[in-house]
C-alpha cells in the first residue's frame, strides 16, 4: 500500500472508521469486565488486576488504546475543519432535517463531549491508577479495585456527568457504528439494514450498561 | 396563490450577493417552479429591473441543467424530482420561499442561481471513461453475456445526471455519491474492470484536488437525489478504493 | 452557385459504402496533427464526432451553450435505437431496416445515405457496449430489444427509459477521455454566432462567451455543425428550452442550402398544454398506445361539463364515447402512426371536443386495458374473474410493472392519477426532419462545413421512425464523418495554421457586435418570450399539424410583420458584458423569426401531402395524405439571398433505385 493511500478523502475516511471499530471493541471490552463489578468485586478484582499487571496489555495495548483515542479525536477535527471549508459561503436558509439525522451532522458534538468526559474519566481512574503503579511504585494490592471504582460513585454530581457523557457516546455510536462499515465498504444495500439494526442495539446497550453500572454503585452505597 | 420570494441575487462571480424579496402573485398550482420563475422574470423585465438568471434546459427533469436550493432543500421540497419539475401545488398560498444557488466553494456562483459546476466534467475527464477507440471493430455486444441483475445495478448507477444535488445537499459539499456513481457504473461491468484501479484512484485524487468535502454517511445526498442513487454506489467505491491500494 | 451534387457513389446499394470508403483519400497520421476541426454541439452527433475525430488525430475544438457536453437534449430520449442485429433472429436484416426507414419517411429521404445509416447501425451497438452502456438484458445476460412503432421486427435496444441519457453519456465519456488528452478543447457556455467562410471554404467560426458576453474568433480547417433541430420554432415542442437553430441558421446565411424546412414531427402522446405560462411540453413514450384507448365524448354537452368539472371522464358512459381512431382507421386503431394520430386528435380538437380547459387535449384511457388484464391475472391465480374491484386491483399492478415510470411522470405533472381516470394527451412538435442540406459526405454547399445529426435533412425524409434519430447521430457521428471529412481536409496538410486576423474573421466579428449590440441597445417594450410565443402561435395554426394554401401565405406576412415588430420593440434587459440569458434567447428568436418564414415558404411550395407535411388542399376524400410522386420526389434545398421568403429553390431529385414507391395506407 503507497504512502500516499490515506492522504485522500477516503483514505481519511477508513482510518477515521478503523480507529472507531477499534475503539468499539475496546468499549465491549470494558463493559465486560466493568459489569462484573456488578456480579461480583472478586472477580472484578481479578479481572482488573489482570488488566492492570499484565505486560502486554500495559505496554503494548495501552498505548495503542491511547494513540486510538488521541487518533480518532485529532483525525475528527480535522476532517470537521476540512469540511466546513469546503463550503465558506453557507446557506441563508437550511433545511437539514429533512434529509438527515441529528446525530449524523453533529458527530463532532457528540465526539466533544464524550472527549470532555474523557477528561473527567482520566483524572478520576488512569491517573490515580499511574501514580499508583509507576510513580509512586506502591506495593501491588489485588483487591483495591473495586473500593476505588466502588467509592468514585458515592457523588450524584459525578454519576449525573457519567449519564449525560454516555447517553452522547450513545448518539454517537447511533451513526458511528453503521457508518464505519459504510466507510470501509463493507455494507451493501443488502446488508445496510442489518449493520445499522446492530448498531443501534450495540449504540444502546453498551452506554446503557455503562449507565446502569455507575448507578448500581451509587444506589448501593445511599 | 399569492408567494413572497426571497432569491439569492449576485452580479458577479467576484459580487458580494444577498437575498431580495420579491412578491408575486396569481400563481397558479400547476405552474412548474421554474414556470413560476419564469412569469417573475417577466414581471421584473416589465419593470426594468435585471431578471433573476437560473439555470435549466430540458425541463423534463434529466440534462440536470436546473439546479435551485428551495426552501433549505436541493431542488425543493419534493422527493425524486429536479427543480424544473417541482410543481406549484406543494406550496401554499401565502408561503415564503427561499431560493439559493447550490453552494460549495467546488460549484462557485457566476450570476445569481447560476453555479459553475465544471468541477464535475473534470472529474470524469480523470477516468469517468473505457478507453476504446469509436472504430466500431470491437467485438460483437452479445460476446460477453453480462448478469442481468449487474447491468441493472450498473443502469441504475448510470441515471445520474450530475446535476450536483448531493453536493449541494451535504454537509461537508462532498460528491462521492456523484463519483461513486460513475465508479460503480464501470466496475460492475466486464468493460469497465481493465481500468479499475487506475480510475477509482484517478477519480478520487481529482475529486479531492477540486476542493470537495469528505464524505460522513448523512445519507443526506441520497435522499435529496432526484434520481434515487444510492448510498451503496458509495460503499462500493469505497471497497474499489480499498482493494485499488491494496493491490497497487 | 453550383447546382446540387449529392455526390452519392456508383455500384450496387450494398457495396456504396464500402468501396466509397476504400476509394476516398486520407490523412496521413501526422498530417493530422495539424489540422484543426471545431464541433458545435455534443449530443449524439456532435459528441461522436468530437471523439472520432481527436482519436484519430485531429486537433478538435468543441462549443456547447450549455455548462457540460453531457446536458445535450439528446439526453431525452426515452425509447431506444435501433439497429439490425437480428439478436431476436425475427428476419431483421440491413436491408430490412433500410426499406423501414424509407418506407417510414414517406419515400423523400436519400437511398444511398439510409443504406449506409442501417449497415453501420450494427457498429453502433457493438461500439457502445464496449464503451459500458448499460443497455437492457434479459435473464441469460444477452441484449435485449423491443419493438417500436411502423415496423415488423424487434430491433431496438433500449435502456428502461432513458436510452438518450445512456448513449450520450457513452459519447461524453469518450469525448471525455479525449478532453483528458488534450485532443479536445471543450468550450462549454460558448454559443456559435457565425461561421467565417474564407475564400469560399468554412475556415472558422464566431463565438460568444456566455459567462463573459467575450465574442471569440475560433479558426479551423473544417466546421462541424451538430446543433441539432429547430423544433423550438414553435415556442411550445419537447425540445429543451435552450435548443435553438441559430448555428445552423448562420451557416444558411453563409451559404449551406436549408433543405426540406416544413418536415416536422409531431408526436401524438404528450402531456397537454395547462395554460398561458406553459414553457415547454413533454414528452410520453409512443408505447402507451398499445394499451390505451384513445377517445372524446361524443357530445358537446359532456364536453362543456367536463370543462367546468361538473362530471368526469369516468361518468361518461361507454356509449356516449367516440373513439375516433378505431372508428377512422380499423386495421390500425390506436396504432397508426405518428402523423396520422396526431392530425386525427387535432381534428377532434378543432370541432370542439377538447377535454380540458384549453381545448386541448383527448383521452389516453387504460381501463379496458386494465380489465382485461386483470381478468386474465385472476384466471391466472384462480380467483373470481367477477370481482371486479379485484380484477381492477390485478389489472392495475400490470399495468403499472409496464408503464409505471410514466404514469408516475404524468400524476407528477398533472396532478391527476392516472390508474383512476383516464389521461390526457395532446400531440407537440418533437423532431424536425428538415435541416442544412448535405451530400453523401456530410458536407453542406459550403467546402469544408459539415452538418450531422438532427441539424442535417438527409435519412429520414419526411417523418422519422421512432428509435431512429438516436441512430443516425452516432452513425454519423462515429461512423460516417470521421471517414468523409478525411477526403476534404487531405487537400489542406500544407495549409498550416488558420489566422484569425483575417478580413473575413474581423468581418464576421464586428457583424455580431453589431447584431447583439443593437438588441441590448434597442429598449423597447416587450421581452423576447413575449414574441417567441407570437411566432409560436403562427407556426402552430398555420404550419402545424394540416397546412393550407391561404395559411400558408398569412403566415408569411405575419412572420415578417412580427420580425419587423420585434427589431424595433424588443426589449433586452442587461448587458453585453456578462451572462445574459435574455440576450442570449433574443439573439436565437431572431433566427427563427427568419427560419420560421423559410419554414412557412418551403410548405407553400411543396404542393403534396407527405410525412410530417401535410396539406389541405392534397387529401383524399376521406381527409388521408396525398402524396405526388410525379412532382415532388424532390428535395427542396433553399439558398439564401436576403429575405427568408424569397429564397432560391434548388432541387435535388431523389431516385429510387432499390425500393419502389408505395401509397401508405392503415386503413
Amino acid at each position: 500500500m503507497s504512502s500516499s493511500t490515506f492522504y485522500t478523502s477516503i483514505g481519511y475516511k477508513i482510518l477515521m472508521a478503523l480507529s472507531g471499530l477499534f475503539l468499539m471493541v475496546f468499549l465491549l471490552q470494558h463493559l465486560v469486565i466493568n459489569s462484573m463489578s456488578v456480579i461480583s468485586p472478586d472477580l472484578f478484582n481479578e479481572a482488573s488486576h489482570f488488566m492492570g499487571t499484565n505486560p502486554v496489555v500495559q505496554f503494548l495495548l495501552q498505548p495503542i488504546l491511547i494513540f486510538g483515542v488521541v487518533f480518532h479525536f485529532i483525525m475528527g477535527f480535522f476532517l470537521d475543519i476540512r469540511n466546513r471549508k469546503a463550503r465558506s459561503n453557507s446557506y441563508e436558509f437550511n433545511k437539514p432535517a429533512a434529509n438527515s439525522s441529528w446525530i449524523s451532522r453533529n458527530m463532532v458534538i457528540s465526539g466533544i463531549t464524550v472527549l470532555a468526559f474523557l477528561a473527567i474519566h482520566f483524572i478520576d481512574f488512569w491517573i490515580p491508577e499511574i501514580n499508583f503503579k509507576y510513580i509512586q511504585f506502591l506495593p501491588e494490592d489485588p483487591t483495591r479495585y473495586y473500593h476505588e471504582l466502588h467509592e468514585k460513585f458515592a457523588l450524584l454530581p459525578r454519576v449525573i456527568a457519567y449519564v449525560i457523557a454516555f447517553v452522547f457516546l450513545s448518539l454517537h455510536l447511533l451513526h458511528g457504528f453503521q457508518s464505519s462499515f459504510q466507510s470501509v465498504g463493507a455494507s451493501t444495500n443488502k446488508t445496510r439494514l442489518t449493520f445499522s439494526k446492530i448498531g443501534n442495539v450495540f449504540a444502546i446497550v453498551v452506554p446503557f450498561g455503562f449507565i446502569v453500572i455507575a448507578i448500581f454503585h451509587y444506589l448501593t452505597q445511599h | 396563490m399569492k408567494l413572497t420570494l426571497k432569491i439569492w441575487r449576485q452580479k458577479s462571480s467576484i459580487d458580494k450577493g444577498s437575498l431580495e424579496t420579491y412578491p408575486i402573485s396569481d400563481v397558479s398550482e400547476h405552474m412548474s417552479f421554474l414556470e413560476m420563475l419564469d412569469v417573475l422574470n417577466e414581471e421584473l423585465i416589465e419593470k426594468g429591473i435585471d431578471p433573476v438568471a437560473f439555470d435549466h434546459d430540458c425541463r423534463e427533469g434529466i440534462c440536470g441543467m436546473c439546479s435551485l436550493y428551495i426552501n433549505g432543500e436541493a431542488h425543493g421540497p419534493d422527493r425524486r424530482v429536479t427543480t424544473c419539475q417541482l410543481h406549484m401545488r406543494k406550496f401554499k398560498d401565502g408561503d415564503t420561499i427561499f431560493i439559493e444557488p447550490f453552494r460549495a466553494n467546488a460549484f462557485p456562483v457566476i450570476k445569481d442561481l447560476v453555479v459553475d459546476r465544471s468541477s464535475f466534467d473534470r472529474i470524469q475527464q480523470a477516468g469517468g471513461y473505457i478507453s476504446v477507440n469509436t472504430s466500431g471493430n470491437t467485438q460483437d455486444a452479445n460476446s460477453i453475456p453480462i448478469p442481468k441483475e449487474d447491468a441493472d445495478t450498473a443502469f441504475d448507477a448510470a441515471t445520474c445526471i450530475g446535476c450536483g444535488a448531493c453536493v449541494a445537499s451535504c454537509k461537508n459539499s462532498s460528491a462521492m455519491l456523484f463519483v461513486s456513481a460513475k465508479v460503480s457504473q464501470f466496475s460492475l461491468l466486464p468493460q469497465g474492470k481493465v481500468e479499475a484501479k487506475d480510475r477509482v484512484l484517478n477519480m478520487v485524487n481529482k475529486m479531492d484536488e477540486e476542493g470537495f468535502g469528505n464524505c460522513t454517511n448523512t445519507g443526506a445526498c441520497e435522499v435529496e437525489c432526484p434520481k434515487g442513487i444510492s448510498l451503496d454506489n458509495i460503499s462500493r467505491m469505497n471497497r474499489e478504493f480499498l482493494s485499488a491500494n491494496l493491490n497497487k | 452557385m453550383a447546382k446540387l451534387n449529392s455526390g452519392v457513389p456508383k455500384g450496387e446499394i450494398q457495396d456504396k459504402w464500402t468501396q466509397y470508403k476504400d476509394s476516398i483519400n486520407l490523412v496521413n497520421p501526422a498530417n493530422k496533427r495539424n489540422i484543426d476541426v471545431i464541433v458545435v454541439g455534443t449530443g449524439l452527433a456532435g459528441g461522436s464526432a468530437s471523439a472520432t475525430l481527436a482519436e484519430l488525430g485531429y486537433n478538435v475544438k468543441t462549443f456547447c451553450y450549455q455548462d457540460s457536453p453531457r446536458r445535450a437534449h439528446s439526453i431525452a430520449a426515452q425509447g431506444g435505437i435501433n439497429a439490425a442485429k437480428n439478436y431476436q433472429g425475427d428476419g431483421d436484416s440491413t436491408y430490412r431496416l433500410f426499406y423501414d426507414t424509407v418506407k417510414g419517411g414517406d419515400y423523400r429521404s436519400r437511398e444511398a445515405n439510409v443504406y449506409r445509416l442501417a449497415e453501420v447501425s450494427t457498429n453502433i451497438i457493438d461500439q457502445c457496449v464496449a464503451q459500458g452502456v448499460p443497455f437492457a438484458r434479459d435473464y441469460g445476460g444477452l441484449l435485449d430489444n423491443r419493438s417500436f412503432g411502423g415496423v415488423l421486427v424487434s430491433r431496438t435496444f433500449y435502456a428502461k427509459g432513458q436510452t438518450g441519457q445512456q448513449l450520450l453519456l457513452g459519447a461524453y465519456s469518450a469525448m471525455n477521455r479525449q478532453i483528458a488528452r488534450g485532443k479536445i478543447k471543450m468550450h462549454n457556455r460558448h454559443e456559435m454566432l457565425d461561421v467565417v467562410v474564407i475564400d469560399g471554404k468554412a475556415r472558422g467560426i464566431i463565438a460568444r462567451n456566455l459567462v463573459t458576453g467575450e465574442i471569440e474568433r475560433h479558426s479551423a480547417h473544417a466546421v462541424v455543425i451538430a446543433s441539432g433541430g429547430y423544433g423550438n420554432v414553435y415556442f411550445l415542442s419537447t425540445n429543451a428550452m435552450g435548443s435553438n437553430t441559430t448555428a445552423a441558421w448562420k451557416a444558411h446565411k453563409k451559404g449551406a442550402f436549408f433543405a426540406n424546412p416544413c418536415y416536422t414531427q409531431i408526436h401524438p402522446t404528450c402531456i397537454p398544454r395547462s395554460g398561458e405560462y406553459q414553457s415547454k411540453l413533454t414528452l410520453m413514450s409512443e408505447s402507451l398506445r398499445n394499451d390505451g384507448r384513445i377517445w372524446v365524448p361524443k357530445n358537446l354537452e359532456d364536453v362543456k361539463a367536463l370543462r367546468e368539472g361538473t362530471i368526469k371522464a369516468t361518468d361518461i358512459k361507454e356509449e356516449n364515447r367516440d373513439y375516433y381512431l378505431e372508428r377512422r382507421y380499423p386495421a390500425f386503431g390506436n396504432l397508426v402512426p405518428r402523423d396520422v394520430a396526431s392530425r386525427a386528435a387535432k381534428e377532434r380538437c378543432d370541432a370542439g371536443y377538447g377535454v380540458n380547459q384549453t381545448g386541448e387535449a383527448v383521452y389516453l384511457d387504460f381501463s379496458s386495458a386494465i380489465m382485461r388484464y386483470g381478468k386474465e391475472q385472476a384466471l391466472l391465480k384462480g380467483e373470481d374473474e367477477n370481482d371486479l374491484q379485484l380484477v381492477k386491483k390485478l389489472g392495475q399492478d400490470i399495468v403499472k410493472s409496464k408503464y409505471g415510470n410514466l404514469f408516475q411522470m404524468y400524476e407528477k405533472i398533472v396532478d391527476e392519477n392516472p390508474y383512476e381516470l383516464p389521461m390526457m394527451i395532446y400531440p407537440a412538435v418533437h423532431y424536425t426532419m428538415g435541416g442544412i442540406w448535405v451530400d453523401y459526405n456530410l458536407m453542406t454547399t459550403v467546402p469544408g462545413l459539415y452538418a450531422i445529426g438532427e441539424a442535417n435533412f438527409s435519412d429520414h425524409g419526411s417523418n422519422r421512425l421512432g428509435a431512429s434519430a438516436l441512430m443516425q447521430g452516432l452513425a454519423d457521428g462515429y461512423f460516417v464523418l470521421p471517414y468523409t471529412i478525411g477526403d476534404y481536409l487531405s487537400d489542406d496538410i500544407r495549409t498550416g495554421p488558420i489566422s484569425t486576423d483575417s478580413t473575413e474573421f474581423e468581418k464576421a466579428e464586428s457583424n455580431v457586435k453589431e447584431l447583439l449590440e443593437q438588441l441590448v441597445n434597442n429598449k423597447g417594450n416587450h421581452s423576447v418570450d413575449y414574441y417567441h410565443k407570437k411566432l409560436g402561435r403562427i407556426m402552430w395554426d398555420k404550419c402545424g399539424m394540416a397546412r393550407t394554401e391561404i395559411g400558408l401565405k398569412e403566415a408569411i406576412k405575419e412572420i415578417k410583420e412580427l420580425r419587423e415588430d420585434f427589431w424595433k420593440n424588443v426589449m433586452v434587459p442587461g448587458q453585453l458584458n456578462e451572462l445574459n440569458k435574455e440576450l442570449e434567447k433574443a439573439g436565437r428568436v431572431a433566427d427563427f423569426l427568419e427560419l420560421g418564414e423559410l419554414f412557412a415558404k418551403d410548405a407553400l411550395t411543396r404542393n403534396e401531402s407527405c410525412g410530417g407535411h401535410f396539406r389541405e388542399e392534397y387529401a383524399t376524400k376521406e381527409g388521408e395524405a396525398k402524396r405526388d410522386d410525379k412532382n415532388f420526389t424532390f428535395v427542396s434545398a433553399w439558398e439564401y439571398v436576403g429575405e427568408p421568403s424569397e429564397a432560391k429553390l434548388h432541387k435535388e431529385q431523389l431516385e429510387f433505385e432499390n425500393i419502389e414507391l408505395k401509397e401508405r395506407s392503415y386503413k
